[in-house]
């Protein structure tokens, strides 16, 4: 933890508890398991897709398609189940797998073809939701006892909340996710990407692979998302989740990890999913207050961290050219 | 000589790049136990010989054995395998990883399917206690000195490979006290039998920790020597291709009276920046040809960045006829009348999709500022001239200057700034990487230049180059100027003795 | 003599729109054979109306904004915060208008702040060195919040007739939003092809280190190509305001970032920067629109509007990739392919030595940039 990559995770956090502390001291209410609860079950599905963007960000990516994959999902499950007569487990394995093979087709474009990952997740935002569109442009009910169980399944947490499986879901992909980018080679090698694609494959990262795999692991988890977010609203729409990426990126960067790939948590993503939610909270707390400063105070957020790392990395190139000078020093000596 | 057969010997090894030779005929040998200095000016083919023995390339022909038995390494990887590992100056290990993740990435000791951590730990404090280095290898890499990364990477490069060590400029970016530490080192593993590449160009290093040199020129060997009792000026002679005393007959420097007195309008006054080249005074007359001279690394080019505002001074002035000005930038420098061809021709020449007029019209243009367009037509008219001119081929205005060869688009480059009619041009390496017959143009178009009242700066590591066009050479040594030939002293003889000095003090 | 050169430029204009002309009557040709009433044009009350008239009318926000893409990519940058620049031009606009400001003063306003978020992005591209898709996600983000904070969150409409003329009025028979963007990219057209502006971008977009060292002032550049794409926005943002009379902050110009970025990669500009081509651009806004509108009037489910876009993107975008672009090349008949197939490969050998050096000549020009 002392290390500096450890730093932006460590403003966010004390962004989030500050933050926190402040809503709590205007809001005694705010400090309850129920607020925190909801707070999680709510975002449930953002912070099980925010996972996937994190590998894709500490890659050096970016994957816009992940809100059209959650929206395809929806549709697909809602449609198999209701039109079809599938049982949920069987829709959910099949979306998972569809899902997954989208990602890895689009790590396969930016690997093999060299289109940057901004265009190709562009065309694949737009294929998934265009594949939606064709499933079906209404909002498909589901009604089935599967979907009840589940929604029906909380923890009862001390203090009156209740923790939902879609909530106890998110925390345990955030637990995997953590373990899988700290300690598989996996993760190792996303990071090793992130550092530098060149030195990274020199040193025996296979990068091909990785890729491929990463993308892979995004669209799997959108396609969770997805499951998620239609047992969430009991439906599935094609018009949903729209800008979904956004939050997602946007949760991604207030957590600390760094845009440009290499330095960040899967932990830090929860902090920026938590910041986000508390600013909803918030604004449903006070009111008076309209939901559109969530976008704006995100903005801002974002602004903020963007620059934070930049500092840094001026500071740490700094260094390096002090550290540079120091060698020429040798001649004069 | 041992009579054991050589730890790695390549055999007359040839590699082309579509015609182009980069390596012909190259031999190279290294004995169990031994550290040697592979030496040569920039495009002499070190780095080809290099990347074939690692396995980034596949050399055409020759012959490499590693131990008797012969070898083809296809990647890196396979390299290492077999034992050859490298470590590169910078793009080597990763910033953003720990030390111990960057000594076990890609084989990370594994528990229970997962990293052990406590294990890499523990290998990676092992590992590095080898090497008298005791740190926190949980902390980022980027936290720690070059020096300490150098030992890392040399650290996770002989745990892979474990027989030959390469080490490209490994020197680069240490200060005294890290160099030694370094060598200590490369001591300590060559005395466990390693045999050791190290390609560096300070040749008082070279003479401390290394015991063989061997010096390309050009692509070609040009030859192998055990540097005990080897004087420091046959190395230099063996490097810059020139036999010594050997006597210049038609140099510019003898009509030096010609040389106006008086002020120069053009002054640089302890003109320098830290960690680039120490302060330096430079004074030009137009008319007058000042060549710059030294090694590879000397701080040569990063004299023209200062020159030409590519890099900020941080200390002197610049004065133009008399008054001081602000080179802050290249556009600076161009207002007051400057021009740069730069030495890396791809990358800081050419426009590569423009046509060779958008080339040449460029500098003009961008002086001229946007609102004053050159049309197509004036743009193709002043081509066509500087086409005609300076011989530029094809003659086609319009192709796209990344098909023209490199002589051609130096032509195209130089053409770029005599159209600004700049009062002082800076040619950095004007005649590297050209065929002979543009060569020799370049240098007739660089003394027309100077008779017409140019003032011009040359630098180069052709020796003949300098003395055939120079009026005045100033000699650069571990990034300081450190000399300056005036008139009959500019020689090859006198320019390679004053690059030989001041290593020689510094190494007594 | 002087006649031959302007019909030599003019056959080179053309080859190179070629491609982009032949697609959109190839698209036009299958609209007409599928549904045939799609190319006749009536007159109404003075105005022109029609399928087509309805493309070049729909079309009229992308185009704008396309403007100013192409400029933005030519630089080798993108904008993603036109979308969201548009709801906050349409939100200042529609609550200027209910408010009862005389209409140059609300065009006036609303020019002026597309401009504002046009030079933002620039500041954080140009001299805090952010990557230009990050710098104008932050906007992309915000910008939907700071519309909806000036419409209070509702759908803001007002009622002005003059101000509805700009989205759907006629001037001389021809619809305003079509005189809009055909007299914006006429105008950007010739400031940058009539000035040296696009011969600098051009150099910039290919190579911003030599182009630097040539001195041309690449900041410069930056901030005149970003805040262009800011006033294209704004531009765009007044046409859909006036067309719907209100000011929706959630929905009004939602991915349309993504189209003029499409419309680009279509008119062949590359996402590399370089060479550029704002009438090839228009052209590649017109292919999509005419297959919106054509998939429209041809009765398919627009459903499919997505998937199609999809699949063209992807075909364009692997005919332009790199990888492939090695492999056509290695196919190439060897006469013809030769002196190419020579000239580039000894330039990869060349970049191939030259790595290391160039990459710390790099560090000191930007490190030397930032100090001034």
């Amino acid at each position: 933890m002392k290390n500096a990559r450890n730093l932006p995770f460590l403003a966010t956090l004390i962004v989030f508890l500050v933050a926190y502390g402040l809503c709590t001291l205007q809001f005694p209410n705010m400090f309850s398991t129920r607020v925190i609860a909801n707070l999680l079950s709510d975002n449930a599905f953002l912070g099980i897709v925010a996972v996937g963007m994190t590998f894709v960000i500490l890659s050096g990516g970016i994957d816009l398609s992940v809100g059209s994959v959650i929206a395809f999902t929806s549709v697909f499950v809602a449609v198999l189940v209701g039109s079809f007569g599938l049982h949920p487990l069987t829709a959910f394995v099949l979306a998972l797998v569809l899902s997954t093979l989208f990602g890895a087709g689009m790590g396969l474009m930016i690997r093999y073809l060299s289109i940057p990952p901004f265009v190709v997740t562009l065309a694949g935002m737009f294929l998934a939701r265009g594949a939606a569109y064709l499933v079906s442009t209404q909002s498909v009910p589901i009604t089935h006892p599967f979907f009840e169980t589940i929604q029906g399944l909380y923890l009862r947490l001390p203090g009156g909340g209740r923790l939902t499986a879609m909530a106890m879901l998110m925390l345990v992909v955030f637990a995997v996710g953590a373990l899988v980018a700290s300690r598989t080679r996996f993760g190792a090698n996303v990071y090793a990407l992130g550092g530098n694609e060149q030195s990274a494959a020199l040193m025996g990262v296979p990068v091909g692979r990785t890729i491929i795999g990463i993308y892979a692991l995004s669209g799997f988890l959108s396609g969770l998302s997805g499951i998620a977010y239609t047992i969430y609203t009991s439906s599935g729409y094609s018009l949903a989740t729209v800008g979904i990426e956004l939050d997602a990126i946007a949760a991604v960067v207030i957590g600390g990890t760094l845009l440009t790939g290499g330095t960040g948590l899967v932990a830090g993503t929860l902090v920026g999913i938590l910041i986000q939610g508390l600013i909803q909270t918030y604004i449903v707390f006070d009111g008076t207050l309209s939901s559109w400063w969530t976008k704006i105070v995100i903005g801002i957020l974002l602004f903020a961290f963007i620059a934070l790392q930049r500092a840094i990395i001026w500071y740490s190139n700094r260094r390096l050219a002090d550290g540079a000078s120091r060698g020429e020093l040798r001649g004069a000596a | 000589m041992s009579s054991q057969s050589p730890l790695l010997e390549a055999r007359n090894i040839g590699k082309s790049f579509l015609g182009i030779a980069a390596l012909d005929g190259v031999d190279f040998t290294l004995q169990r136990g031994e550290i040697h200095a592979l030496l040569g000016e920039n495009g002499a083919g070190k780095s080809t010989l290099i990347k074939i023995l690692t396995g980034v390339y596949r050399r055409d022909r020759g012959s490499i054995q590693l131990e008797g038995s012969e070898i083809l390494p296809e990647t890196v990887a396979d390299a290492q395998a077999l034992g050859i590992g490298t470590v590169y100056q910078e793009v080597n290990l990763l910033e953003n990883l720990t030390v111990a993740e960057n000594l076990y990435l890609g084989r990370q000791p594994r528990r229970f399917g997962l990293l052990d951590r406590k294990a890499m730990t523990a290998g990676a404090k092992t590992l590095l206690s080898r090497y008298g280095l005791d740190i926190d290898v949980n902390a980022l890499l980027s936290s720690y000195s070059v020096a300490v990364r150098q030992i890392v990477a040399i650290a996770r490069a002989v745990d892979l490979s474990g027989k030959v060590l390469i080490l490209d400029e490994p020197t680069a970016s240490l200060d005294g006290h890290e160099v030694e530490m370094l060598f200590t080192v490369l001591r300590q593993l060559k005395a466990e039998g390693l045999g050791i590449v190290i390609i560096t160009h300070f040749l008082a290093q070279v003479y401390a920790v290394a015991d063989r040199a061997t010096v390309l020129r050009n692509g070609r060997l040009v030859g192998s020597r055990v540097l005990e009792g080897l004087p420091r000026m046959d190395l230099i002679s063996m490097m810059l291709g020139r036999e010594l005393l050997e006597i210049e007959n038609d140099h510019a420097a003898d009509h030096a009276v010609t040389t106006p007195a008086g002020d120069a309008p053009i002054r640089f006054e302890q003109y320098g920046r830290r960690g680039s080249v120490a302060p330096f005074d430079l004074s030009i007359r137009p008319g007058e040809v000042v060549g710059i001279a030294g090694l590879l690394g000397s701080g040569r080019s990063e004299t023209a960045f200062l020159m030409f505002g590519i890099d900020r001074a941080d200390s002197g002035q610049a004065l133009i006829d008399g008054k001081p000005v602000q080179l802050s930038s290249p556009q600076a420098a161009i207002a007051n009348g400057f021009g740069f061809c730069p030495e890396e021709r791809k990358t800081d020449g050419i426009i590569g999709e423009f046509s060779v007029a958008e080339n040449i019209a460029l500098a003009l243009q961008a002086r001229d500022g946007w609102a004053r367009p050159m049309s197509a037509k004036k743009q193709r008219a002043l081509a066509q001239e500087f086409i005609r001119s300076l011989d530029i081929r094809p003659p086609d205005p319009d192709r796209p200057i990344k098909f023209l060869s490199g002589g051609n688009q130096q032509k195209a480059i130089l053409a770029r700034w005599l159209v600004t009619e700049p009062r002082l041009l800076i040619l950095d390496e004007p005649t590297r990487g050209i065929d002979i017959g543009a060569h020799a143009e370049i240098l007739k178009m660089i003394e027309k230049l100077c008779r017409e009242g140019m003032a011009l700066v040359v630098i180069s590591s052709e020796l003949e180059e300098l003395t055939a066009v120079a009026h005045r050479v100033i000699v650069l040594s571990d990034r300081a100027h450190v000399a300056e030939l005036k008139g009959a002293d500019v020689t090859a003889d006198n320019i390679m003795r004053a690059i030989a000095t001041p290593a020689t003090t510094e190494a007594a | 003599m002087q006649t031959t050169l302007i019909s030599g430029a003019i056959t080179r204009k053309l080859r190179r729109l070629a491609p982009q002309l032949a697609a959109l009557f190839a698209i036009l040709a299958l609209i007409t054979a599928i549904s045939p009433g799609f190319l006749s044009v009536t007159v109404q009350n003075g105005r022109l109306y029609g399928s087509l008239i309805d493309v070049l009318v729909r079309a009229a926000p992308v185009a704008l904004l396309t403007i100013g893409m192409t400029l933005v990519i030519a630089t080798r940058g993108i904008d993603l915060s036109i979308g969201a620049v548009i709801a906050i031009c349409g939100a200042v606009a529609a609550s200027l208008v209910a408010d009862g400001y005389p209409l140059v003063a609300v065009l006036v306003a609303v020019t002026a702040v597309g401009l504002v978020c046009g030079l933002w992005n620039a500041v954080l591209v140009a001299f805090l060195d952010i990557q230009p898709i990050i710098a104008t996600l932050i906007l992309m983000v915000a910008g939907r919040g700071i519309a909806q904070l000036i419409t209070e969150g509702v759908i803001l409409t007002f009622n002005n007739d003059d101000f509805a003329v700009i989205g759907s009025g006629a001037l001389g028979g021809i619809p305003v939003p079509v005189l809009l963007w055909l007299a914006a990219g006429l105008l950007v057209g010739l400031l940058v092809r009539r000035t040296a502006l696009g011969f600098l971008i051009e150099a910039t977009g290919i190579n911003r280190r030599a182009a630097m060292l040539a001195g041309v002032q690449a900041r410069f550049l930056l901030i005149f190509v970003y805040a262009v794409s800011g006033v294209m926005a704004a531009l765009a943002g007044l046409i859909i305001t006036a067309d719907i009379r209100g000011a929706d902050a959630n929905n009004a110009g939602l991915w349309l970032e993504l189209d003029a970025i499409l419309a680009v990669v279509i008119g062949g500009t590359s996402l590399n920067g370089g060479r550029f081509s704002i009438t090839a651009s228009l052209i590649g806004a017109l292919i999509i629109q005419s297959i919106n509108t054509g998939i429209l009037v041809s009765g398919f489910p627009p459903e499919f509007n997505l998937i199609i876009k999809a699949s063209i993107i992807i075909v364009v975008l692997t005919l332009q990739s790199p990888a492939l672009g090695f492999i056509a090349g290695f196919f190439r008949p060897p006469g013809a392919g030769q002196p190419i197939g020579t000239a580039s490969g000894e330039h990869r050998a060349a970049d191939k030595a030259g790595t290391t050096r160039t990459d710390r000549t790099a560090t000191s020009l930007s490190t030397g940039e930032r100090a001034s």
